[in-house]
């Protein structure tokens, strides 16, 4: 554990939050553009992911352990979430035989 | 034994809990005489208390419960037991004890019987509340409480409009008054910080005699006792609650809660002896009253309307008492008035139930025939009313009319005036109803009978009340009677801040009383002439009126001032506002609020496209805003 701190932390701090930006801003993006429910949960995925990734690399920074306890949280959060919106997507895909989020407009004035 | 007094009350609001809340399975056979029991109750508890404190025990003030308890706001549930309340409460147990008894045979087979018990023993309870309250809030309810009930049973044969009408109107004047009564307990708790008698008497004592402060929270007061007690200017209600049962009239209207406001000045007597500005216009107040009412009463041929003007003048008399400083007197009064009028009352209810609702003394006559007790025990009222000893009314309204002479002739020959009235309207009634012929067209003379057993046992017991019930109180010299000496350490202080020191003498007193006296029994004698002798009739309605006549018969008009200047106006205000300033401005405004919403609501629901791609795109920009806004803040 010691050492994977030490390795941690010989990458400089700004690396990280670059690549999190960088990784978060992929999320955003496919969210918005894909069409595909599934590739938008992945995005999603990315997104939660990019921000693990950050709060462990603070955490080390910062000699505190909350920030790694809190990912755990994040993850099952994350694990529990993908578990509904996936039977979501399963069930829409047996109503329109397909998972294309256009195909979802009936809600509306 | 005196800290079970809260007993007292609770036994005629457990019996109109019993026939109130189960009035439709009650069995009717029962509710009257359980009713009647429960304020007999009441009764056995109240003359034990009356022996006690008779007894010399001390008065007590007793803190039943908190009530109000918020920062230096503290307002107990507390019960004031001393001679007054104990006298107080006699006359409203034992009188309201007949009247329950006497409205059974009188209520006999009537829809709403259990209904009627109810509301009677809530009356009873209220009026047990007031008389026992310790402080001007705790009277206060039972003041409200008195006032619902009087509605209740004024309108209690609500099914014709005009019952209900007259009984809105009692409630409505009294509002007017209560309403001075509320602003006078404010300026109360303003001066003296709180309203517990013990602590506001013992504070006002400390006061000189006509502080401003003191004078203003007085006609307050009053303002208040004018409402409940119908005296000018609020006046006009009572001889309408003659639409409620007969019984009710005695109970409510005439020998308890009308005389609430007698008991509410007597109570409260050291601040009105510490006002004499109050005590003139209490004096102006009921002196004219008690002439007014007398003046329209002569010429009234309903019963009960009679009955009515009747009682507003003697209250009349009961404030000229409080005025001069004779607050014994007003209560001894009280005392007798409410033997007396009841009675009057209850006989004029046997007169009606026997001729099957006629009120009218134009179709009655010769009925002492048909009716010889009601004949005999409405002689006795009658002639304790007009002042004849040894009838107690003689005793009552001489002590007044020795205390007017004292304080001044001329009031003492006003209230000599008023009594010649009296015997004259009473009697005019008396010799209509029972001498003569039978006048009425709508009921067979022969087949009139004598009311149920019932009613005759508590017209008989009332009779015997009003004939003797001043005679035990008697002790040499009439200003130093039992009654009076019994409530003295009531009026001590009172009565040391405004007596003079001069007292009538045995002779000029025996003087007075024998003016009176050979002037009442004239004019029995005249009204004997008139209506008997001559058998003069009072002309129909239609009948052509001029000049002063037409004025009195018509009661002044004052009924009709009051509708043009007040409610016609208050009429024309409300329609003037209802049709411009409500319907054309706050109804729009109303309706604006409305219509803004549903014609936004249209626009933007426009935005929910159900496109989630533009819900996603939507949510990032605004996060992206809200993020932006917080950097540059």
């Amino acid at each position: 554990m010691q050492d994977m701190s030490q390795t941690i932390s010989t990458v400089p701090i700004q690396h990280y939050v670059l690549l999190c930006t960088l990784l978060f801003v992929i999320g955003v993006a496919g969210v918005l553009i894909k069409r595909n429910a599934l590739v938008i949960f992945m995005s999603i995925e990315i997104m939660l992911n990019s921000i693990n990734l950050l709060l462990v690399a603070f955490s080390v920074y910062h000699h505190d352990p909350a920030g790694q306890v809190f990912v755990f949280f994040v993850m099952i959060v994350a694990a529990a979430e993908v578990a509904v919106g996936l039977a979501l997507v399963v069930m829409v895909y047996r109503h329109t035989h397909s998972i294309d989020i256009d195909f979802l407009n009936k809600l509306k004035w | 034994m005196i800290n079970l007094v809260w007993l007292i009350p609770l036994f005629p609001f457990f019996g109109f809990l019993i026939t109130g809340l189960g009035f439709r399975r009650f069995p009717v056979r029962f509710s009257g005489w359980f009713a009647s029991g429960m304020v007999l109750i009441s009764f056995i508890f109240s003359l034990f208390i009356f022996l006690k404190l008779a007894g010399g025990a001390p008065a007590e003030t007793l803190v039943i419960s908190d009530w109000i308890n918020t920062g230096n706001l503290n307002i107990p549930v507390e019960f004031l037991v001393d001679q007054l309340t104990s006298v107080m409460l006699l006359i409203v147990t034992g009188v309201g004890f007949l009247i329950h008894v006497y409205s059974i045979g009188y209520m006999h087979g009537d829809e709403g019987y259990n209904r009627y018990f109810a509301y009677m023993n809530l009356f009873v309870f209220f009026m047990l509340i007031l008389v026992l309250g310790g402080s001007y809030t705790v009277m206060f309810i039972g003041w409200e409480g008195v006032g619902l009930c009087s509605y209740l049973l004024i309108g209690f044969w609500n099914k014709k409009h005009e019952n209900n009408n007259a009984a809105r109107k009692a409630f409505i004047m009294n509002r007017i008054g209560d309403l001075g009564f509320l602003m006078g307990m404010f300026l109360i708790f303003n001066t003296f910080g709180s309203l517990s008698y013990s602590i506001v008497f013992s504070k006002a004592a400390l006061f000189l005699p006509g502080t401003t402060v003191i004078t203003v929270i007085t006609l307050l007061l009053f303002a208040g006792a004018t409402g409940k007690s119908a005296q000018i200017p609020l006046l006009t209600w009572l001889p309408d609650a003659m639409a409620g049962p007969t019984p009710v009239s005695a109970l409510i209207h005439a020998a308890t809660m009308v005389t609430a406001g007698v008991y509410m000045v007597a109570r409260s007597n050291i601040l009105y002896a510490l006002s004499p500005v109050s005590l003139s216009v209490v004096i102006a107040i009921g002196l004219s009253t008690a002439l007014i009412a007398a003046v329209i009463a002569l010429f009234q041929n309903d019963i009960k309307k009679v009955l009515a003007y009747s009682t507003i003048s003697q209250l009349g008399l009961m404030f000229l008492a409080l005025g001069v400083g004779s607050f014994a007197g007003a209560i001894f009064h009280l005392m007798t008035h409410a033997f007396f009028k009841a009675l009057l009352f209850l006989s004029a209810g046997s007169i009606i139930h026997a001729l099957a609702g006629e009120q009218d003394i134009r179709n009655m006559g010769g009925l002492q025939k048909k009716l010889p007790l009601t004949f005999f025990v409405f002689l006795t009222g009658a002639l304790a009313i007009s002042g004849i000893p040894p009838f107690s009314g003689f005793f009552s309204k001489d002590l007044i009319l020795a205390a007017a002479f004292i304080k001044n002739p001329v009031l003492w020959g006003l209230g000599i005036l008023v009594s010649i009235m009296t015997a004259t309207y009473i009697f005019r009634i008396f010799w209509l109803a029972f001498k003569g012929v039978y006048r009425g067209a709508d009921m067979n003379f022969n087949e009139i009978h004598e009311s149920k057993g019932t009613m005759l046992t508590s017209l008989i017991l009332l009779a015997l009340l009003s004939a003797f019930s001043a005679l035990p109180l008697l002790n040499h010299g009439l200003e130093n009677n039992r009654l009076a000496s019994f409530l003295t350490p009531v009026f001590r202080n009172s009565e040391s801040i405004m007596s003079n020191g001069s007292q009538l003498s045995g002779g000029t007193n025996i003087l007075l009383m024998g003016i009176t006296f050979s002037l009442i029994i004239l004019t029995i004698y005249l009204s004997y002439a008139c209506f008997v002798r001559r058998e003069k009739v009072p002309p129909p309605d239609t009948s052509l009126r001029k000049g002063f006549n037409k004025l009195v018969y018509n009661k002044f008009y004052i009924d009709q001032i009051y509708n043009k200047v007040i409610v016609d106006p208050i009429y024309k205000l409300s329609g003037f506002l209802q049709n411009s300033v409500d319907i054309k401005i706050f109804d729009r405004i109303v309706e604006s609020v409305g219509k803004l919403v549903m014609f936004s609501g249209n626009r933007i629901r426009l935005l929910q496209t159900g496109n989630v791609g533009f819900y996603l795109f939507a949510m990032v920009i605004c996060i992206i805003l809200v993020l932006f806004f917080n950097l540059l803040s």
